[in-house]
């Protein structure tokens, strides 16, 4: 292939006992979150992308250039790359106002001040920054300094964009709204992006893809949809608020790795399986229930922890699951720690593929 | 009962009357000082001409030596702070030995160094007639040498205290190394270059052995204020006080100024 676009990366980094691997393709106007736990390497594949850290093996193009390869003693330094990277905390130079901070990437490219400031007045209007231009990154909120370190990043024109963790700074309560806003950016920009992130909702919402990165190596793959509906490891299927089985199908049947059974949607299913239910498609009864659910099986109450206007039942049993209910539920159940309940799921609610 | 009820923060005897003699021991010179200041033909001394000779020689041989210092002296901390080289720790002794070394052995050095017959200053005079001792550039080189390293040690320790997370933002902005410390690390440790260069500024007007030492007592040429002072000392003691008391007010004037950034150099806000 000759005019390859976008960000290729296949490479490695040893930083002692840690080491990266990875292999990343990102298409122009396409958004790849990769989604992580602390540690998993994301801060590493960003500096990398960014060019400071230099990686040990492999290489990384950017729209078709080499701009690192130890092998053929390629390294293009940051300022050379064009890359525009949103960083957390934003990192907006606190002694510049806004308008000077956007203008930055033009000023530094040779442009006079007059020509980058009004090449960077598009970005400003665009952001909806105009009423902010004069002021100084102490005097913004969190979501009108994000918006001006995308500004920044964009007015550059660069040739790829990097996030990182762009709405953890935020407060939850702002936090929505940025996310939204965001996403139509995000949209507009014709080169590929890079959203690193740890929350699954940033990854879901902002992404077309997302990359789930642990202990340094790719653990799954695959567009937003599948990821959430389909985890593969259960750091994936924690984030995504999912139960996660692990099993072998034989005619329809899934007998559970960690004890059990549970009936699948599908017949036609067998060999090693991963079993996926939400955990507001679980029942809970204080008796055997009656009815069309298929799978029925008991368990003990381990915890019970209010998350918002509904409350998480962690039961031990085979197979242990997390279970939401409303608060009257466990009211009128009588849960406590310590009871024993009765669980229920219809076959349909289960997410059952190859894993 | 009125007794007052004693707090952990109240010093025991032992601790209270020996502070407060060290306190007194700071005060009691300059308010011996303002005590003997003659009032009443203050404004007469300050403006003979031997004073305002050697004021305004004082202003700029210690103005030209901060800028001397700030020239030279910033890109050597930045050095010092930010590369990696051989010798590295040499460096950063030798930058604190003129703070160490009394001033007149410092005024020696500088004689062997830079003196007609000083292994630089030698070849200075012979290829390009430059004579340092004795003369006005020889009072800013004996400053220079005295003051520049409170510069240094103030805006190293600033680099050295500065996240890089900014400069690194600046260089993903196309911005290379020297635009980067033009427009990004100076404006950041702006605080810490003003303090250095008051405190370089402070020590310089200060200076007295090395510049007796290097370039000599001529009235108008080499006599800066505490030359003057030493002088008067001899002389007219009613001019050494007066001349004393600006000295005074211009110490007074950089700690107001400094307040508590000499302490907390490094911060960028």
């Amino acid at each position: 292939m000759t005019n390859v676009t976008g960000i290729e990366a296949s490479f490695g980094i040893d930083q002692g006992e840690f080491n990266l691997e990875l292999d990343l393709q990102v298409a122009p106007g396409e958004v790849v979150a990769v989604l992580g736990p602390n540690g998993a390497g994301k801060s590493t594949l960003l500096r990398a992308l960014v060019g400071l850290t230099p990686i040990d093996r492999g290489s990384i193009r950017i729209d078709g250039v080499i701009v690192d390869d130890p092998a053929a003693d390629v390294l293009v330094e940051p300022a050379k790359r064009r890359i525009g990277v949103v960083f957390q905390e934003y990192r907006l130079f606190p002694h510049l106002t806004v308008a000077d901070n956007v203008a930055f990437g033009l000023r530094s490219a040779g442009a006079s001040k007059h020509v980058a400031r009004s090449a960077s007045q598009e970005w400003i209007e665009r952001l909806d920054l105009a009423a902010l231009s004069s002021r100084k990154p102490g005097e913004l909120s969190g979501g009108q300094a994000q918006r001006v370190a995308l500004a920044r990043a964009l007015a550059t024109n660069p040739r790829a964009l990097l996030l990182d963790e762009p709405l953890s700074a935020l407060d939850i309560a702002t936090r929505q709204d940025v996310r939204t806003q965001l996403t139509h950016h995000l949209r507009e920009f014709i080169g590929p992006t890079v959203l690193v992130t740890h929350d699954p909702l940033d990854a879901l919402v902002l992404a077309d893809r997302v990359v789930v990165l642990e202990g340094g190596r790719v653990t799954q793959e695959g567009t937003t949809h599948e990821v959430a509906q389909r985890p593969s490891t259960p750091y994936v299927a924690s984030v995504m608020g999912l139960n996660l089985l692990r099993g072998k199908a034989l005619a329809g049947l899934v007998q559970l790795e960690d004890g059990g059974e549970l009936q699948a949607p599908d017949a036609s299913m067998s060999g090693p399986v991963l079993v996926a239910v939400r955990p507001t498609a679980i029942s809970l009864h204080q008796h055997r229930p009656e009815g069309s659910a298929r799978n029925v099986w008991q368990g003990l109450v381990s915890t019970i922890q209010p998350v918002g206007d509904r409350v998480r039942v962690s039961v031990s049993g085979a197979p242990s699951v997390v279970v939401d209910v409303t608060r009257n539920a466990v009211s009128e159940l009588g849960l406590a720690v310590g009871h024993a309940v009765w669980l229920s799921t219809k076959a349909t609610e289960l997410e059952v593929y190859p894993g | 009962m009125s007794r007052r009820r004693r707090t952990a923060t109240s010093p025991p005897w032992p601790v209270a009357v020996p502070a407060f003699l060290a306190l007194a021991f700071l005060a009691l010179p300059v308010v011996g000082l303002l005590i003997r200041t003659p009032w009443a033909h203050l404004l007469e001394i300050l403006t003979s001409k031997t004073s305002l000779d050697a004021l305004r020689l004082s202003l700029e041989t210690s103005a030209a030596a901060t800028i001397i210092a700030f020239l030279i002296g910033v890109p050597l901390a930045w050095v010092l702070a930010r590369s990696e080289f051989v010798g590295r720790r040499f460096a950063r002794a030798l930058v604190t030995v003129p703070l160490v070394l009394p001033p007149v052995v410092g005024g020696i050095a500088l004689l062997l160094a830079f003196g007609r017959r000083g292994f630089v200053g030698q070849y200075l005079d012979s290829c390009c007639g430059i004579t340092l001792p004795f003369t006005t550039p020889g009072v800013v080189v004996a400053e220079t040498f005295v003051a520049m390293p409170f510069l240094i040690i103030t805006v190293e320790g600033a680099l050295r205290g500065l996240d890089s997370k900014l400069e690194d933002a600046a260089a993903t902005l196309g911005a290379g190394r020297w635009l980067i410390f033009r427009r990004v690390t100076l404006p950041l440790i702006a605080p810490s270059l003003i303090a250095g260069a008051v405190l370089t500024f402070a020590r310089a007007l200060g200076e007295f052995g090395a510049t007796i030492t290097f370039a000599g007592n001529l009235p108008g040429v080499t006599q800066t204020l505490p030359l003057a002072v030493y002088v008067g000392l001899e002389g007219d003691l009613d001019q050494a006080i007066a001349l004393s008391l600006i000295l005074l007010l211009v110490s007074i004037a950089v700690l107001v100024g400094l307040r508590d950034r000499w302490l907390r150099t490094g911060s960028a806000s």
